[in-house]
C-alpha cells in the first residue's frame, strides 16, 4: 500500500473521530426527542475549555504533568459542553422555547465564546497563532509504545491518540446502552412517544435533561479532540469547528441514529472529505467540490429514508416536538 | 386541560395563558432585553473593567459615533432584515427553512460570477437587473428543492435545508478558488475594483442608498403579501393547520413549494445585495451566519416584518458596538457573537412568560381555561 | 371481615370546571367477576375508571382495594394496588417489540434480559389463551394484537383488577370472541374485570353483573342473568325528555343528495363505511345516530370531498328545482345529478354546489384558531374577487352580522377565535357556513360541549335552514335531541346503515337498539 493511501486513511480516521464525537452526543440527545442544532456551538465550547484549562495549567507550571494536563482538559471540555447542553435543556424543556431557534442561538453563542477566548488566549500567549499547549497535546497524541512501530498495521491501526479508540469504545457502549439496558429503552421511549413513556411511569423531563447534557458533553469531546490532536494544541478562528459540527449533525442522519453506524460513517465522511489527496492532477478548486461529497451523500440518505419509510430508520418520532403533560 | 393529576398540588404549577394584552407582552420582552443588556454589561465589565455606563457609551459610539459607522450599522441591519423578510413566509407556514445561509450564498455566487464575466459587456443598470434575476432564480432553486421533497415524500426539511447550506458553501469555495485574485490569496478580491462595473450606484448621494431602498421595498412588500394577499392568507392557514387548509380547498403541496420559492428567492436577493451593494466580492463568509441569526429575527418578530426592523437594528447595533469595544480594548470581534447570543437567550426565555403563568402553591389563581 | 370485593368506590365526584362528570357514584367490583359498566357516550364511564387507573384525581372519593383504603394519585399507585387499565387509545411505542413495550418503565432488579421477559410473556399467554409474538414490532401488529400487548402489559405488572375501556370497539367479531374467551379464563383465575361498553349483546354475553351510569350518575346494578337488553336500554337511556324544539313539517321536499353504496377505508385499510346508501331531501333534517366511531366522520368527509371512497361508491347531488325557494341562489346544473365523489372541495364549489360543513373538530378543521372572526369568515371565499389581494370588507361585514345575529361574545372581530369559549367558536363556524346560503348543510356534533342556550340557538338555525329548503344532515349523539329535532333518523352501526326511522313516530328504545344491535336491512324511508 502506498504511503499516500495510508496517509489518506489516517487522515480519514482523525477527521472522522472529530465528527464521531459530535454525532454520538447528538444521537444521545436526539434519542430523547431533542433536536439540538447547537452541536457546532457545543463543540466550540468543548474545544476552547479544554484548551484554556490546559493552557493555564501549562502556563503556570514549568514542568507540567501529562496526566494532569489530560485530566483537567478532558474534564473542562466535557463540563463546559455539558453546561451548554444544560442551557439548551433549561430553555427548551423548562421554558419551552423553540428547539431549533434555541439550538441555533447556542451555535452562535458557543462560537462567539470560543473564538473570543481563543483570540484572548492567543494574545496572552504572545500573538496570533501563538498559543500552544505542547505538553497536553503530546499527551493526547501519545500512541501505545511498540504497537505503532508494527509496520503497516501499526501505521493504520495504532498510530493515533487514545481519543480515537475512546470514540469507538464509546460508540459500542452507547449501542449497548440504547439497545440492551432498561434505562436505554426508557430513553428511547421518551424520544419516540413521551406520552406513553409518561404513562409507564418514566420521568420524561429528567430523561430529556440527562440525555441532552450528557450528549452535549460527548459532542464537546469532539471539539477537544480537534484542538488537542487534530490541530495539535493550537487555536485557529477559521470556523472549521462550526463546519465540522454541522457535518456531525449530518452524520447523525447518515448513521440513521445508530452509534455503531456512526463509527464507519464518520470514517467514510473523512474518506470522502480527504479523497482528493489520492486523485492526481486536481486543482485547488476541484478539491472544494470533493469536500461537498459528505453533504450530498447525507442528502441522498435523507431522501432515501423518507422514501423507503422503513420505521426503524426514521428519526425518533417526537424529535423536535415539545412535550407537556397538560397538553394531553 | 389543566386538571391537576396529582394528589398534592406541586410547588410550582405552570398554566397556559388564555391570551395576553399586547402592551403587557411587549413589556415582558422589553424587560428581557434590558436584563440581557445588564448581563452583557457585566460580561464586558468583567473583561474590560470599564464602568458599564461607559461600556454602553462605547457601544453607542461604535454603532452611531460617526456618519460612516451609522451607515455601516444601517447597511448591516438592512442585510439582516432582508434575510429575515425572506424567511418570514416559510416560517409562518411552519416550514423550517434553516437553509437561508445557502440560499444567500448561491445568490451571491451567481451575482459575483456575472459581475466578473459580463462586467464590461453590459452597462451597469442592465447588469444589475441580470444579476438580480439570476440570484432570484438560484435562491429560488435552493429553496424549492427541499420543498418538493417535503411535500411529496415528507422529507425532513430542517435537516435537508441545513445540508443544502454546505453544498452552497462548497460551491462558493470552488468559485473562490476559480476566480482567485491575486493568485494565492485565497480570495476573489474586489471584483471590478477600478471600473466598479456592476456595483450599486450611489443613491441620493449615499453609498448604501440603494440597499436601503431595496430592502425597505421588500419589507413593505412582504408585509402586504403576508397580511393582505390571498397567497399570504393561504400561508397562514397552512401554518395553522393542514387539515383546515384541506377543508378550505387549499392545495397544501402547491402552497408549500410556492412559498419556499419566494423565501429562497428573497434570500437569493440578499446575496445579490451583499455582493453587488456591499462587499463586491464573494467568499464563504458572505452569508456570515446571518442566515441563522435571521431565523431568530423572524421568529421573534412573529413574522411581522416591521417588528423585524427593530430587532435587526437592535442586534446590529450591539454587534457594531461590541466590535468597537473590541478594537478599543484590543479584544476581538467575536465578543459581538457572545452578546448576540446572550440577548437572544433572554428574548427566547421571555416568550415563556408571555405564554405561560407560573402559579405558586397556596396562591389560587383563576383557572387557566 | 371476609371481603369478596376487590374494589369499593364510594361517593365519587369528579368535576371538570363547571361540568360534573361523575356525581356521587358508588361502585363495587368483586373478585372473580366480570362487571359491565354500561352507559351512553358522555355518561362518565371512562372518567370513573380513569380515577381508578390514576389518570384523574377525583374531587371526592373513598376507594378501598381489598378492603383497605387507598389513595391513587398516579398510574404507578394504581399498579401498586394491582389495578391495570387498557385504554381505548393504546399507549404503545410503535417501533418497539411487544416485549420491549411490556417491560417499559419497570424497575426490576438486574439487567434487561429480553429472553427472560419473552419467556414470562409466553407463560402468561399460555395461561390465559393469548397468542402473541414477543419479538414482533408494534407497527406490524393488527389492532387486536396491540390490544393483546396492552392486556399482557397489565398482567405482567401483576395486576389482578383489569379495566377494559371499550375493548371491542376496534375488533372484528372473531377477535371479540377470542377476547371474551381470554376474559373468562382470567375470571376463572380469580381476577376482577370491568368492561366499559355500550354494546348490549356483549354485556349479555360476557358479564356477570351490569352497572349502569347515566349522565354521570349511578343508576343501579343488576345480575346479567336477571335482565335483558330491553331493560338495560331503559336503564341506559332513561325516559325520554321533552325538549320542546320547534319542528315544523316542510310539505315540499326535494331529493337533494343520493348516497349509493358508499364504501370508505381508513388509513389502515379498515372499512369505516361499508355500502352505505341513503337519500337526503331539501326541507328536512336527516339525523344520523350511532355510537361514536361508527363511520359518521368518514361519511361527512367523503361527501364534502375530503376523503377518497372505494370504486363503485356514488354521491349524487340533485340541484334545486326551479320551483324551490332556494333555487334562485344556486347555479342550475345537469338535472340528471352531479357525481360529487372524486372531486376536491374546490371542484365541488366550482360546479355550483354550495355545501356547508360544520366538522367535529372545530378549531382543527373548520376554523383557523390563530385568526380572528373576520379572517375566518373568508376561509372558503377568500379567492373571490379579482386581483391578488384579499377583500376584507365583505368578510368584516359578515363577521359583524354573525356577531350581532348570533350574539358572539368576542373582544373584537380580530381576536383569535381559539381564545373564544366553545359556544362562541361554534357560533362563528355555524354562522359562516349558513351565510354561504348552502343547499346542503352537514353538521357533526354541532352542540357538543355547548351550554343549553347556545344549543337551542343552533337548533333554531338548523330548523330555519330546513324551512328554506336546505337539506340538513345532523350527526348527533344525544338521542333526545335527535328525536325532537330531526325529521328522519338514519342509524349507523359499524359503518353500515342499521336502519332509517321516522323521528316523529320512533322511540328512543328503537333507535338505541338499532345503534347497538346490527340489522342488515338497509331500509329506505
Amino acid at each position: 500500500m502506498s504511503d499516500q493511501i495510508i496517509r489518506l486513511l489516517q487522515s480519514s480516521i482523525c477527521f472522522g473521530t472529530v465528527i464521531m464525537y459530535g454525532a454520538m452526543g447528538e444521537i444521545l440527545t436526539e434519542k430523547s426527542g431533542n433536536l439540538n442544532l447547537g452541536v457546532p456551538g457545543i463543540m466550540y465550547l468543548g474545544g476552547i475549555s479544554g484548551l484554556a484549562a490546559s493552557f493555564f495549567y501549562e502556563f503556570n507550571n514549568p514542568d507540567p504533568s501529562r496526566l494532569v494536563c489530560l485530566v483537567i482538559s478532558f474534564l473542562a471540555a466535557f463540563g463546559a459542553a455539558a453546561l451548554g447542553g444544560l442551557l439548551y435543556s433549561f430553555l427548551t424543556i423548562t421554558l419551552r422555547a423553540n428547539q431549533n431557534v434555541t439550538g441555533l442561538t447556542l451555535t452562535i453563542f458557543g462560537g462567539g465564546v470560543a473564538n473570543f477566548f481563543g483570540g484572548a488566549l492567543n494574545t496572552m500567549a504572545g500573538g496570533v497563532g501563538q498559543i500552544s499547549v505542547a505538553a497536553t497535546s503530546a499527551a493526547y497524541r501519545a500512541t501505545i509504545p511498540g504497537l505503532s512501530g508494527l509496520g503497516l498495521v501499526g501505521k493504520l491501526f495504532f498510530s493515533y491518540g487514545f481519543m480515537v479508540y475512546l470514540a469507538i469504545v464509546l460508540a459500542v457502549v452507547m449501542h449497548w446502552y440504547l439497545s440492551r439496558t432498561r434505562t436505554g429503552l426508557n430513553l428511547r421511549a421518551v424520544g419516540e412517544n413521551p406520552a406513553t413513556a409518561d404513562a409507564a411511569g418514566i420521568n420524561v423531563t429528567r430523561n430529556k435533561y440527562l440525555a441532552t447534557c450528557l450528549g452535549a458533553g460527548i459532542s464537546g469531546l469532539g471539539g477537544l479532540y480537534y484542538t488537542m490532536d487534530y490541530i495539535k494544541g493550537t487555536w485557529g478562528s477559521d470556523g472549521t469547528i462550526e463546519s465540522l459540527g454541522w457535518l456531525a449533525v449530518a452524520l447523525v442522519i447518515f448513521a440513521m441514529w445508530r452509534p455503531i453506524n456512526a463509527i464507519w460513517g464518520s470514517y467514510l465522511f473523512g474518506l470522502l472529505f480527504w479523497v482528493y489527496l489520492v486523485i492526481p492532477g486536481l486543482a485547488r478548486k476541484d478539491i472544494e467540490l470533493f469536500k461537498m461529497l459528505p453533504y450530498l451523500v447525507t442528502i441522498a440518505v435523507l431522501i432515501v429514508i423518507s422514501l423507503r419509510k422503513k420505521r426503524e430508520n426514521q428519526p425518533p418520532a417526537s424529535l423536535g416536538l415539545p412535550y407537556f403533560r397538560e397538553d394531553r | 386541560m389543566t386538571q391537576a393529576t396529582q394528589h398534592k398540588e406541586p410547588l410550582l404549577r405552570i398554566v397556559k395563558r388564555d391570551g395576553i394584552a399586547r402592551p403587557k407582552a411587549y413589556a415582558i420582552r422589553l424587560i428581557a432585553v434590558l436584563l440581557s443588556l445588564v448581563v452583557c454589561g457585566i460580561f464586558i465589565y468583567a473583561i474590560t473593567k470599564l464602568n458599564p455606563v461607559q461600556v454602553y457609551e462605547a457601544i453607542f459610539d461604535g454603532a452611531f459615533g460617526t456618519n460612516r459607522r451609522s451607515w455601516v450599522t444601517i447597511r448591516d441591519a438592512m442585510m439582516l432584515l432582508c434575510i429575515g423578510v425572506g424567511l418570514a413566509p416559510a416560517f409562518k407556514m411552519k416550514f423550517w427553512n434553516i437553509g437561508a445561509e445557502g440560499q444567500i450564498l448561491i445568490g451571491g455566487v451567481v451575482t459575483a460570477g456575472i459581475m466578473k464575466a459580463y462586467g464590461s459587456a453590459l452597462p451597469t443598470p442592465a447588469l444589475l437587473v441580470v444579476m438580480a434575476l439570476a440570484s432570484i432564480l438560484c435562491g429560488c432553486l435552493w429553496g424549492v428543492i427541499p420543498a418538493v421533497f417535503k411535500s411529496v415524500w415528507n422529507t425532513n426539511e430542517t435537516l435537508f435545508t441545513l445540508m443544502m447550506n454546505y453544498v452552497a458553501i462548497q460551491i462558493t469555495s470552488y468559485c473562490v478558488a476559480l476566480w482567485e485574485n491575486p493568485v494565492g490569496s485565497n480570495s476573489v478580491g474586489i471584483i471590478n475594483q477600478m471600473t466598479a462595473y456592476g456595483h450599486f450606484p450611489k443613491l441620493f448621494g449615499q453609498t448604501y442608498g440603494l440597499n436601503v431602498l431595496l430592502v425597505l421595498l421588500l419589507t413593505v412588500g412582504m408585509y402586504i403579501y403576508l397580511k393582505y394577499s390571498k397567497q399570504g392568507y393561504e400561508i397562514a392557514v397552512v401554518g395553522d393547520s393542514e387539515n383546515t387548509a384541506r377543508y378550505a380547498g387549499i392545495n397544501v403541496k402547491k402552497v408549500t413549494i410556492r412559498t419556499m420559492a419566494i423565501s429562497g428567492a428573497i434570500c437569493g436577493i440578499a446575496g445579490f445585495i451583499e455582493v453587488a451593494g456591499v462587499s463586491h466580492t464573494i467568499s464563504t463568509n458572505t452569508a456570515g451566519g446571518r442566515g441563522f441569526t435571521a431565523i431568530i429575527v423572524a421568529w421573534l418578530a412573529q413574522f411581522n416584518t416591521f417588528v423585524m426592523i427593530l430587532i435587526s437594528f437592535l442586534l446590529v447595533f450591539l454587534q457594531q458596538g461590541a466590535i468597537q469595544i473590541a478594537t478599543q480594548f484590543n479584544l476581538n470581534d467575536y465578543a459581538s457573537e457572545i452578546i448576540t447570543g446572550i440577548i437572544l437567550f433572554f428574548i427566547l426565555s421571555s416568550e415563556f412568560f408571555i405564554n405561560y403563568r407560573v402559579i405558586l402553591r397556596n396562591r389560587k389563581g383563576a383557572d387557566g381555561k | 371481615m371476609e371481603n369478596t370485593y376487590a374494589i369499593q368506590m364510594k361517593h365519587v365526584t369528579k368535576r371538570f370546571g363547571k361540568v360534573v362528570a361523575n356525581d356521587d357514584v358508588s361502585l363495587d367490583i368483586k373478585r372473580g367477576e366480570i362487571l359491565s359498566l354500561l352507559g351512553e357516550n358522555g355518561s362518565g364511564k371512562t372518567t370513573l375508571m380513569n380515577m381508578l387507573a390514576g389518570i384523574y384525581f377525583p374531587d371526592e372519593v373513598e376507594i378501598l382495594v381489598n378492603g383497605t383504603p387507598v389513595t391513587i394519585a398516579s398510574p404507578k399507585d394504581a399498579f401498586a394496588c394491582g389495578i391495570g387499565m387498557i385504554h381505548q387509545h393504546f399507549k404503545l411505542v410503535d417501533i418497539f417489540t411487544a416485549a420491549e413495550n411490556i417491560v417499559l418503565g419497570l424497575h426490576e432488579e438486574g439487567k434487561l434480559d429480553l429472553k427472560a421477559v419473552s419467556a414470562r410473556i409466553t407463560d402468561i399467554c399460555q395461561r390465559y389463551g393469548f397468542v402473541i409474538d414477543p419479538n414482533k414490532k408494534v407497527y406490524n401488529m393488527s389492532v387486536s394484537e396491540k390490544q393483546t400487548v396492552e392486556i399482557v402489559k397489565v398482567l405482567y405488572r401483576g395486576a389482578d383488577i383489569l379495566i377494559l375501556d371499550e375493548p371491542t370497539a376496534v375488533l372484528t367479531p372473531q377477535e371479540t370472541d377470542r377476547l371474551f374467551d381470554v376474559m373468562r379464563n382470567m375470571k376463572a383465575d380469580g381476577k376482577a374485570m370491568v368492561i366499559i361498553t355500550h354494546k348490549l349483546n356483549e354485556v349479555m354475553e360476557v358479564s356477570d353483573r351490569v352497572a349502569v351510569l347515566r349522565k354521570g350518575r349511578y343508576i343501579g346494578d343488576v345480575a346479567t342473568a336477571d335482565t335483558n337488553p330491553q331493560k338495560l336500554t331503559d336503564m341506559m337511556v332513561g325516559h325520554a325528555v321533552t325538549l320542546n324544539i320547534d319542528r315544523p313539517l316542510v310539505e315540499k321536499r326535494h331529493l337533494r343528495l343520493e348516497v349509493r353504496d358508499l364504501t370508505v377505508r381508513t388509513g389502515e385499510g379498515v372499512k369505516a363505511l361499508d355500502g352505505v346508501s341513503f337519500q337526503a331531501f331539501g326541507g328536512e333534517i336527516l339525523g344520523i345516530a350511532g355510537i361514536s366511531g361508527s363511520g359518521q366522520k368518514e361519511l361527512l368527509e367523503s361527501i364534502a370531498g375530503l376523503r377518497a371512497a372505494e370504486p363503485g361508491s356514488h354521491v349524487i347531488y340533485h340541484p334545486p328545482a326551479p320551483d324551490e325557494p332556494i333555487a334562485g341562489q344556486h347555479v342550475p346544473v345537469d338535472r340528471a345529478g352531479e357525481e360529487l365523489l372524486g372531486k376536491t372541495p374546490r371542484q365541488i364549489h366550482s360546479i355550483g354546489v354550495s355545501m356547508a360543513f360544520v366538522p367535529e373538530d372545530r378549531l382543527g378543521m373548520g376554523l383557523v384558531g390563530t385568526m380572528g372572526m373576520t379572517d375566518n369568515m373568508m376561509l372558503k371565499t377568500y379567492r373571490s374577487g379579482a386581483g391578488p389581494l384579499l377583500d376584507r370588507k365583505s368578510p368584516r361585514e359578515l363577521a359583524q352580522r354573525v356577531k350581532d345575529e348570533l350574539d358572539v361574545l368576542t373582544p373584537s372581530l380580530n381576536t383569535p377565535v381559539r381564545r373564544l369559549s366553545g359556544g362562541n367558536v361554534q357560533k362563528v363556524l355555524v354562522g359562516r357556513e349558513i351565510a354561504q346560503e348552502p343547499s346542503v348543510l352537514m353538521t357533526a356534533y354541532a352542540v357538543r360541549g355547548l351550554d343549553i342556550n347556545t344549543s337551542y340557538t343552533i337548533y333554531n338555525l338548523l330548523t330555519a335552514e330546513k324551512c328554506k329548503g336546505v337539506a340538513v344532515i345532523y350527526v348527533g349523539e344525544d338521542l333526545d335531541v335527535l328525536l325532537e329535532l330531526c325529521d328522519r333518523i338514519l342509524v349507523l352501526c359499524g359503518g353500515q346503515v342499521s336502519g332509517v326511522v321516522d323521528a316523529r313516530t320512533t322511540t328512543k328504545e328503537e333507535v338505541g337498539l338499532l345503534m347497538t344491535k346490527f340489522r342488515k336491512e338497509a331500509s329506505q324511508a
